[in-house]
């Protein structure tokens, strides 16, 4: 092969590098803090034994979970406005996007983390007289907690990725700036490796920090 | 006058106590009454009631119909809804020890912390006193020295005494105790009965579900036989245990006699 590499050539805008790192930090960090919010109140609805608290929490949770999130950020940005009859900019229809399909996870692993406190627990909360309030806040949380956090740094990497999404509605983010910097070059071979270098050396300190802390759950 | 007639007026007493699972029926009209400082014995074979019994006095589970009265408090079932909710329920059980057959002890918490956590929690105890309650409590369960240590580095009996402690902590009014020695280990099982018998002499009143019929001859006042969801015999321990009068009584009790467990002493 003779192809010849040249990445100083496309690194060479630092800033325009950087500031595409810095959009698709932001928006990792927002939506999944957003959806953590999203999944706080919604797993905790979800225990309800009411059908009309639960029913619509579960719809938005499978909508969310089994369709492609390129086409909720695609919906949220091109048929909500229709709907609503005036247009989202695109930062927060993408947004929307992304924290909802973060929340509808979340939702899920903290129902599943709650739930995966077993019956004699709780028996044995309210054999000693406590509230469902005292129970959930001592016993319950902070025993399920310690269950969530592996599974939700698993989705919170798998959303830092996703954000690479955002480049279809035009949001400035590590993605779009590398398809801006390849038409600008030509160069699409050294800047879709530089961005899988620069998402690689995001993530992997994370991914490392998820398997020790599921080695110090199991114990 | 006011005064005798509390005496002798149970402390506990269960009026035609029924609960059904759909259409099965766990307790069929039970009734009993126990005295303060009173050791109350169920025995009876697997799925007769006398678990489902323990959890409907402790409202763990809501009895179909039928009344419980503790102490000046009576509580009617079978109206439409629950019976207590809420603040009155929580308040309701933290009058009621109980202790389960698989210990339950709160994992994340020291054995310690396991027992003053009711009084912090439920009573709003100070910290130093609740400390002090449940130092007092686990010395007494035996276990001084095992304050720091976490259930996981308990030993079967070890944890049950913990959980022996954990419910006394709440100074309840009756300990129920449902099955408490099935799932330990044959040579753990003494520690924790030595608890228990102990626990009868110093007239804590207690309703036991077990099946150490030994044990049971030892620290009971009296013993219920129950069968098929109802109570089929009752009266004096030695009594019941050594000349029961009900076939089904004397069915399910001659593989103890005839293993020797149980000897009459006349």
């Amino acid at each position: 092969m003779h192809y010849h590499w040249d990445l100083a050539m496309v690194l060479a805008d630092t800033d325009r590098w950087l500031h595409g790192i810095g959009i698709t930090l932001l928006y990792s960090v927002a939506t999944v803090a957003g959806g953590i919010v999203i999944g706080v109140f919604c797993g905790l609805a979800l225990l309800s034994p009411k059908r009309w608290v639960t029913l619509p929490l579960e719809a938005y949770v499978e909508i969310f979970r089994c369709t492609p999130l390129l086409i909720q950020i695609v919906w949220f940005y091109y048929a909500l406005p229709i709907v609503l009859n005036f247009s989202l900019p695109a930062w927060l229809a993408a947004g929307m996007g992304l924290t909802l399909y973060m929340g509808a996870f979340c939702t899920e692993i903290f129902r599943a983390g709650v739930m995966s406190i077993g019956r004699g627990q709780w028996q044995a909360g309210r054999a000693v007289g406590m509230t469902y309030a005292q129970l959930m806040r001592r016993i319950v949380l902070p025993q399920a907690v310690r269950r969530m956090i592996p599974p939700l740094l698993n989705q919170s990497i798998t959303q830092l990725k996703n954000t690479a999404l955002l480049y279809v509605v035009a949001v400035p983010d590590l993605m779009y700036t590398s398809s801006i910097i390849t038409a600008e070059t030509y160069r699409p071979l050294e800047v879709y490796t530089s961005a899988a270098a620069i998402y690689f050396i995001m993530l992997y300190p994370l991914t490392l920090f998820a398997k020790r802390l599921e080695t110090r759950v199991d114990r | 006058m006011t005064g005798d007639e509390d005496r002798q007026r149970p402390m506990i007493e269960v009026t035609d106590l029924v609960k059904n699972y759909g259409s099965l029926a766990a307790l069929r009209g039970v009734s009993l009454g126990v005295a303060k400082g009173e050791v109350v014995v169920l025995i009876g074979p697997s799925g007769c009631g006398k678990s489902t019994l323990l959890r409907c006095v402790h409202l763990l589970e809501e009895p179909t119909s039928g009344t419980i009265r503790v102490g000046a408090q009576q509580i009617s079932f079978g109206g439409s809804g629950p019976a207590l909710t809420g603040r009155k329920l929580a308040a309701y059980r933290s009058r009621i020890g109980m202790v389960f057959q698989h210990f339950e002890l709160f994992p994340h918490m020291t054995a310690l912390e396991n027992v003053m956590e009711g009084p912090v929690t439920v009573k709003r105890m100070d910290r130093r006193a609740a400390a002090a309650v449940g130092r007092g409590l686990l010395a007494k369960v035996g276990l001084a020295g095992k304050e720091e240590s976490y259930p996981a580095q308990l030993s079967g009996g070890q944890a049950q005494r913990v959980a022996i402690a954990r419910a006394l902590a709440m100074s309840p009014e009756v300990m129920l105790f449902d099955e408490v020695t099935s799932a330990l280990d044959p040579e753990l099982v003494g520690e924790v009965l030595a608890v228990m018998r102990q626990l009868a002499e110093d007239g804590t009143t207690m309703i036991v579900v077990t099946h150490e019929i030994a044990f049971a001859r030892d620290i009971a006042d009296h013993v219920l036989f129950m069968d098929a969801g109802a109570i089929a015999e009752h009266g004096r321990a030695d009594d019941v245990l050594l000349c029961p009068a009900n076939p089904r009584t004397r069915a399910f009790l001659s593989r103890f006699h005839n293993t020797g467990t149980l000897r009459s002493s006349g």
